[in-house]
């Protein structure tokens, strides 16, 4: 259980406080309510290069990292296709200096001609390291466009291709912050060794007075519900084959989401999961294979990836792949099975708790979500899960006709 | 009219605080009959608890590189009553985790579990300790997803240029192992039998829990691991082959379709038990041990020449190391060096300006302090010292000379370990 006060300035800046004595630090955690999904087609990438100039300086500040790490603290930021979050952890005698970065960074940024040179090869680098040096590491450029096809989940957090990210300009830096960064498009969550009324007066003496600015009002394309079965080969300097198989589902706010999280444990969760057991130490088809989903806030992903042993053919792969999947959508799941991924969850959330930082994102994410309460109903939610919901989600998302699949195949090099 | 305090000033830092002091949490030590060294953290809201069984690796045999590494991940494949399968299942349906890790100098188990579930999971883990049999068929599957794994690493350059530099730095000893496929297939039982019975004995172990541990906690733990856990006949061999490092200090691997160059550039040093131990890693955080380092503004934040670059220490029981770690453009590599080589030299040159070093003062005590998130990293900390034969005077005397070593002393430091032509280079891509 995870307590916290709640509060609104009257710039819209919602905020929440977490009192947790028994550390000697402070977190301030930022989500603003922006991703990936909020970019141009012609410009994508752009929210993830931003994040990197929000460290460039802001219209009072020259240097945000410096005064920080002077007062004992550290930063770091991260970008998804749904939202872009930025948290600092220091010593909560000096939670002060916090909010005077980040409201600074919240009211204007300096915009910088060299920060944004700089941080373009910075990114740019970014993607070769992470996307393009590494095997596989494309896996996701081509993945998002056969699973989407209208909503802008069909490009990764990088970005299309590198000349996006080339083509960024000073004026679409401004336009963007004008856009997306102000108080009504933000959650900010303060906790550790903190008051709330201390957290209170610091909030509208900083943030107060900053204009809450437009609200931006998002209408994406929503992605059509899919009705042919999608495959792609690639074939790459890859040292073994790879096998991808993406399905679409419901989207984070869906009820049903709770019965795929725990379909996706009983699938691989730990060494004791079906696929994990059967394909990789019963049947010898896979030397690791793993389910996962998006987790998005639109229509997500629910994900298969295995590699296969060398002398599987792809084809055996996949079909023991859907051989697994037919088996839940037609037997049932024994109680043994369900308690166990329960369990499971139960004491995940319950070691969580040991982390003031997650439990900071997590108050963020889920008042984004509509309430930070909910984030105390989450193992009620998957206790409340039955076997035969789990059969119906089987059934409704693991078919052919919605599912797209992509095959690397490696191309033998010495 | 606005009260003063209402005036913002934003171009002005407000006023801050440094740390003076960090709280540890100590432990209650405890010997078994058995050999076994027990410390308990108890400290935390949260009904759970973490327990680690901390055994020093046996004497490394180049004969048999990866003996140990596979001994200990193997552990959890299975024991005469419970199958691999069954292990898994146990530890999954009472929600714990059960993780086998193998590190440079010790390797272990580590169990998180929720209080409640103690009675269940423990008996597992004594299970496993006590009498594993590594059966063939699981040795089988391990060995081929490994191999397979290998594969996988090897084609990233970081993973060969780290590689590369261990086998450079500490030749063919446990610090500088460079496993090839073909090594697992040398891999087996009997060998692993004998390994697990001299390692996993309990006066090779050291126990080491934190959570919510009360007196009933503590009394289950000690109780399963006291009598029905014997040593073996043999004592454990943890002595150690002496580290040989290379003659030669340059190595580069050449990728030709490389988008980037992995470069790894350091030497071997002091580690912890040596009294500059702390001023050196004041040095290393200004160098490269934090976003705002000289690695960082200059090749990074200046240049765009890379996503990322860090300097680190490593503390072994051997030895240490100080070393340089980056990915960077394959066509700025030769470029990046040089800055390195530049950023390094400087230290000599230069006295670090005090305003400068302030931040790190700052920075590195915040972080101190940001580290004891939970009971298990106090635990950590308690890690640290104790395999390295320290006490802890040693965080007092850390925060000292973090608070007051001087620019001077830090220079002199510089002459000595960072001379930048004694470094070992490896390079992975295009150069």
């Amino acid at each position: 259980m995870v307590k916290f006060n709640r509060f609104t300035l009257d710039n819209g800046l919602r905020v929440i406080v977490h009192e947790d004595s028994t550390t000697p630090m402070a977190v301030l955690n930022i989500l603003y309510d922006v991703g990936a999904r909020d970019e141009d087609p012609g410009q994508t990438g752009f929210a993830h290069l931003f994040e990197h100039l929000m460290f460039g300086g802001s219209v009072n500040i020259p240097d945000y990292d410096q005064p920080l790490q002077r007062v004992g603290g550290e930063n770091n930021a991260f970008t998804s296709n749904d939202i872009t979050n930025y948290y600092i952890t220091l010593p909560s005698a000096n939670i002060e200096t916090a909010f005077w970065l980040e409201s600074d960074r919240m009211l204007s940024l300096a915009f910088s001609k060299k920060s944004l040179e700089v941080q373009r090869n910075v990114v740019i680098e970014e993607f070769k390291q992470r996307y393009l040096n590494q095997p596989y590491g494309d896996v996701w450029l081509h993945l998002r466009p056969m699973v989407y096809k209208n909503h802008p989940y069909q490009w990764a957090t990088i970005g299309k291709e590198i000349k996006h990210i080339e083509d960024a300009k000073i004026e679409d830096v401004k336009a963007f912050f004008k856009k997306h960064y102000n108080p009504q498009n933000a959650i900010m969550v303060v906790g550790g060794d903190v008051k709330t009324e201390e957290v209170k007066q610091m909030a509208e003496k900083w943030f107060g007075p900053i204009p809450a600015g437009e609200k931006y009002h998002r209408n994406l394309p929503q992605e059509p519900d899919q009705h042919e079965e999608r495959r792609e080969t690639v074939t790459a300097k890859v040292p073994l084959n790879d096998v991808y198989i993406a399905f679409q589902m419901g989207g984070r706010l869906d009820e049903q989401y709770y019965v795929c999280e725990l379909m996706s444990d009983i699938l691989s969760r730990g060494n004791s999961s079906r696929l994990y057991r059967k394909l990789v130490r019963e049947k010898h088809l896979f030397s690791e294979i793993h389910a996962y989903m998006s987790g998005s806030l639109d229509k997500g992903m629910f994900v298969f990836e295995g590699k296969p042993l060398e002398n599987v053919s792809v084809e055996t792969a996949e079909a023991a792949i859907w051989e697994e999947l037919e088996r839940l959508k037609t037997e049932d799941i024994p109680d043994h099975e369900l308690t166990k991924v329960k369990n499971k969850t139960e004491s995940t959330m319950i070691f969580s708790e040991m982390s003031l930082l997650d439990k900071a994102m997590n108050l963020a994410s889920f008042e984004l979500l509509g309430d930070a309460g909910l984030m105390n109903e989450e193992t009620g939610k998957y206790l409340a899960v039955t076997g035969e919901e789990i059969k119906q989600q089987a059934n409704k998302i693991f078919r052919r006709d919605n599912s797209s699949t992509l095959i690397y195949l490696a191309e033998k090099v010495a | 009219m606005p009260n003063d305090q209402m005036i913002l000033h934003r171009k002005t830092a407000p006023e801050f605080k440094t740390v003076d002091h960090v709280n540890l949490v100590k432990p209650v030590h405890q010997k078994l009959d058995n050999g076994c060294n027990v410390f308990c953290f108890n400290s935390g809201d949260q009904e759970l608890v973490r327990i680690e069984w901390v055994f020093s690796n046996l004497r490394f045999n180049p004969a048999k590189p990866l003996l140990n590494a596979a001994t200990v991940n193997m552990l959890t494949e299975g024991t005469t009553s419970l199958s691999s399968t069954e292990i898994a299942d146990k530890i999954d349906f009472y929600g714990a985790f059960l993780q086998v890790d193998y590190g440079h100098d010790h390797s272990q188990v580590i169990l998180y579990s929720l209080n409640k579930h103690l009675h269940h999971t423990l008996p597992v883990v004594l299970d496993i300790l006590t009498d594993s049999i590594f059966p063939a068929r699981e040795l089988e599957t391990f060995v081929r997803n490994q191999q397979q794994k290998l594969q996988v690493s090897l084609q990233k350059n970081d993973f060969m240029a780290r590689r590369l530099y261990n086998k450079a730095l500490y030749g063919d000893t446990i610090y500088g192992l460079c496993a090839e496929c073909d090594d697992y297939n040398a891999l087996n039982r009997e060998d692993m039998q004998a390994h697990f019975k001299e390692m996993i004995q309990p006066s090779n172990c050291t126990l080491i829990m934190a959570g919510k541990i009360e007196k009933d906690t503590q009394e289950l733990v000690t109780n399963t691991f006291d009598k029905a856990w014997t040593n073996a006949e043999k004592k454990a061999d943890i002595s150690q082959p002496e580290l040989q490092s290379s003659t030669e200090h340059f190595y580069f691997t050449k990728k030709p379709d490389a988008l980037q160059s992995a470069i790894r550039m350091g030497r071997r040093i002091i580690n912890r038990t040596h009294p500059d131990f702390p001023a050196l890693q004041v040095l290393n955080t200004v160098l490269g041990g934090y976003f705002g380092s000289r690695l960082m503004a200059n090749i990074r934040e200046d240049k765009g020449y890379t996503y990322g670059i860090g300097s680190g220490m490593t503390s072994l029981k051997q030895t240490g190391s100080i070393f340089i770690a980056t990915e960077v453009g394959a066509d700025v590599c030769k470029a990046a060096i040089t800055e390195i080589e530049k950023e390094v030299n400087k230290l000599r040159a230069e006295l670090i300006p005090e305003e400068e070093l302030s931040l790190v003062r700052n920075f590195m005590l915040g972080s101190l302090l940001g580290s004891l998130e939970n009971v298990f990293s106090h635990a950590d900390k308690f890690k640290n010292l104790y395999f390295s034969g320290l006490d802890y005077d040693y965080y007092d005397r850390y925060i000292e000379i973090v608070k007051t070593v001087s620019a001077a002393e830090l220079k002199s430091l510089a002459e000595q370990y960072l001379d930048s032509s004694q470094f070992y280079k490896v390079i992975v891509g295009k150069y």
